[in-house]
């Protein structure tokens, strides 16, 4: 069993209460932080090697170090709890079951950048979660952990929680920061950064979820203890949505030490594929970042038993490789059909397309609409060449990392499921009957060690 | 119209969380409170009175109020049922569920049934995929919906309808 830094306390009856959550050890990191200068709370989260849990991992510590600090300018902190990568589910579970955690690390976060008014902006839809942070934040401001002169320590804070209305788009941060202004999310070009030019035009740092948790053990049991856990530049742990076709979907906290194989079959995770069918393919982070089928999931290519972490997950880049994204980690059993998914997918992220950018606009719908012509038995064989020219003029070409994550998710089923693309618009009538399974596959998985 | 003095109060607490002249900023969450108040629907005249509440033009708040999918822009149902179509719910079987739907309560996607009691939306992840498939109705989420489980949803929501009456 490894480590639990966030959830070890999950399933303590009651730990929604302050009560609880106090008695727990609560709350401590706090009262700590508040003894500290900001600037040494900084170097902790510095130390700590935290990167950024939403997707992008960026050095958290870095990211804060960048906040402009202007005399009599007022400074923001926003949690970002706009969770809605397909496959992501992670922050709704921390949430929902241990909400003071959150609040905890949105104090200690908020004194070390100077924040006294912050804000998280919770997806519209998780309307009953805002419902539980709201009774946390209103227990917390009772108990004076929130709210004028913190502990008797001159420092004020007020978190106010901001609800949105369904937009994925709202995730990017200046999109985020726009809706928080009361506008449509459309994301700002970079530069000024948030960091400089954030909400209302003042220095604002935009965390998840997760990351702003993982500042109370860091605080806690200090930077450098964080950093010891995990490997190389995945430290600390990291939580994981799992889902699709296996035995145990949830959410998990993992040591990033820890193998792929072992979390899809270990019963202390995933607990294998559901129904005793085969592994065929898994987007291991989140809906955007590159598919990949079972041999590569495993291994690398150089053969290496691939892990858990930021840098195995994407080693051997997109060509072998995917991302550790989100932690949403989405797993297709054998009879899943590959073009299927990808039309799903590429319906999202059209759906999702704020409209600025014509190559995210256009091109999303565009991959949508073929993608449907090839899953209902109207493909030709030129269309896959021109998914993968639309895919490759999409990414990089637009003001957000919207447009890579539509076109990431075509390129890479393409790239490794080609003949599944193929069969369907050479069978365009068994195509709408059956899938194509996993006949093509199968030797790869039965090659690759399955324990 | 007009909010109730009780929601009055909360559109001017909400106001609150923001800075000095930043109300605009309120007009997700009063725009929720609006279409909760008034039919389940934001119409001209609800945005426009929005607008007033919140001393911004009624451009700003329509601009707003498209751009974002859970506001309504004409009559729903009762009860909305928005089911999850996207990868980890299909992968789990939500288009048999939308299916049934559809031929339960007798109407096409995006339709409210005749008696003004069900409409049937289909939505895009909703981050529950590892409780698939799933709906959204009302404030909370319905997961690893079956059958069976839509029945009883469906009954359960005519039983309310009826004691509401």
């Amino acid at each position: 069993m490894s480590k639990k830094l966030l959830l070890d306390k999950i399933n303590v009856e009651g730990i929604k209460t302050f009560e609880v959550y106090r008695r727990e050890g609560g709350y401590k990191s706090v009262k700590k932080a508040l003894q500290m200068k900001p600037g040494d709370i900084v170097e902790e989260v510095k130390k700590s090697g935290l990167r950024g849990r939403g997707g992008a991992g960026f050095p958290t510590g870095m990211k804060w170090s960048f906040l402009a600090k202007p005399e009599g300018i007022a400074r923001y902190l926003v949690c970002n709890a706009d969770e809605s990568e397909p496959g992501t589910f992670k922050d709704r579970y921390l949430m929902e079951f241990i909400p003071h955690l959150l609040i905890e690390g949105m104090i200690v976060s908020s004194f070390a950048l100077g924040s006294n008014v912050s804000y998280i902006y919770i997806r519209g839809e998780y309307d009953w979660i805002t419902d539980i942070l709201q009774t946390a934040i209103d227990e917390a401001k009772q108990n004076g952990f929130l709210g004028k002169n913190i502990l008797g320590s001159g420092f004020d804070c007020e978190l106010y929680l901001h609800r949105g209305a369904g937009a994925y788009i709202c995730g990017e941060e200046t999109a985020l920061l726009e809706s928080l202004e009361g506008k449509r999310g459309l994301p700002r070009i970079k530069p000024p950064f948030p960091a400089v030019k954030g909400v209302w035009g003042c220095p604002t740092v935009v965390n998840n979820v997760e990351t702003i948790a993982a500042i109370v053990p860091i605080i806690n049991d200090g930077g450098e203890a964080y950093s010891k856990i995990g490997v190389g530049k995945s430290t600390g742990t990291k939580l994981i949505s799992a889902c699709g076709n296996i035995n145990k979907q949830g959410v998990y906290e993992i040591d990033m030490t820890l193998s792929v194989e072992e979390f899809i079959y270990s019963d202390e995770y995933c607990g294998g594929i559901a129904n005793g069918k085969r592994l065929k393919a898994c987007i291991p982070g989140g809906s955007s970042v590159p598919i990949l089928p079972a041999n590569l999931l495993l291994k690398t290519a150089k053969g290496e038993t691939r892990l858990m972490n930021y840098e195995s997950l994407s080693d051997g880049g997109f060509a072998t490789g995917s991302m550790m994204g989100s932690g949403g980690f989405i797993v297709l059993d054998e009879d899943q059909c590959v073009v299927r998914n990808t039309l799903t997918l590429a319906r999202f992220y059209h759906h999702e397309s704020c409209g600025q950018c014509s190559p995210c606009r256009e091109g999303s719908g565009w991959m949508e609409k073929i993608l449907h012509k090839i899953e209902y038995g109207k493909g030709e064989m030129k269309d896959i060449d021109l998914l993968w020219d639309i895919q490759r003029k999409i990414e990089g070409n637009t003001i957000c990392p919207l447009g890579d994550a539509a076109a990431w998710p075509v390129a890479a089923a393409i790239r490794h499921f080609r003949d599944e693309f193929e069969w369907h618009i050479l069978n365009p009538e068994e195509c709408l009957k059956r899938n194509y399974g996993l006949a093509h596959y199968a030797d790869a998985i039965e090659n690759s060690v399955i324990s | 119209m007009t909010f109730s003095p009780d929601k009055l109060n909360k559109v001017n607490e909400l106001i609150g969380h923001y800075p000095e002249g930043k109300q605009k900023s309120a007009i997700l969450p009063v725009l929720h409170l609006a279409q909760e108040e008034f039919g389940g629907w934001l119409d001209v005249s609800t945005m426009d009175y929005v607008a007033s509440l919140l001393k911004i033009q009624p451009i700003e708040v329509y601009e707003v109020a498209t751009f974002y999918s859970m506001y309504n822009m004409k009559p729903v149902g009762k009860y909305v049922f928005e089911v999850c179509q996207t990868g980890p719910c299909m992968i789990n079987g939500s288009d048999d569920i939308i299916k049934y739907i559809q031929q339960k309560l007798n109407i096409k996607i995006g339709e409210t049934t005749a008696d003004g009691l069900f409409t049937l939306k289909v939505v895009e992840c909703l981050g529950a995929c590892g409780y698939a498939p799933m709906m959204q109705l009302g404030k909370t989420y319905r997961e690893h919906l079956t059958k069976e489980k839509v029945d009883a949803i469906i009954e359960e929501c005519v039983k309310n309808a009826a004691a509401n009456n």
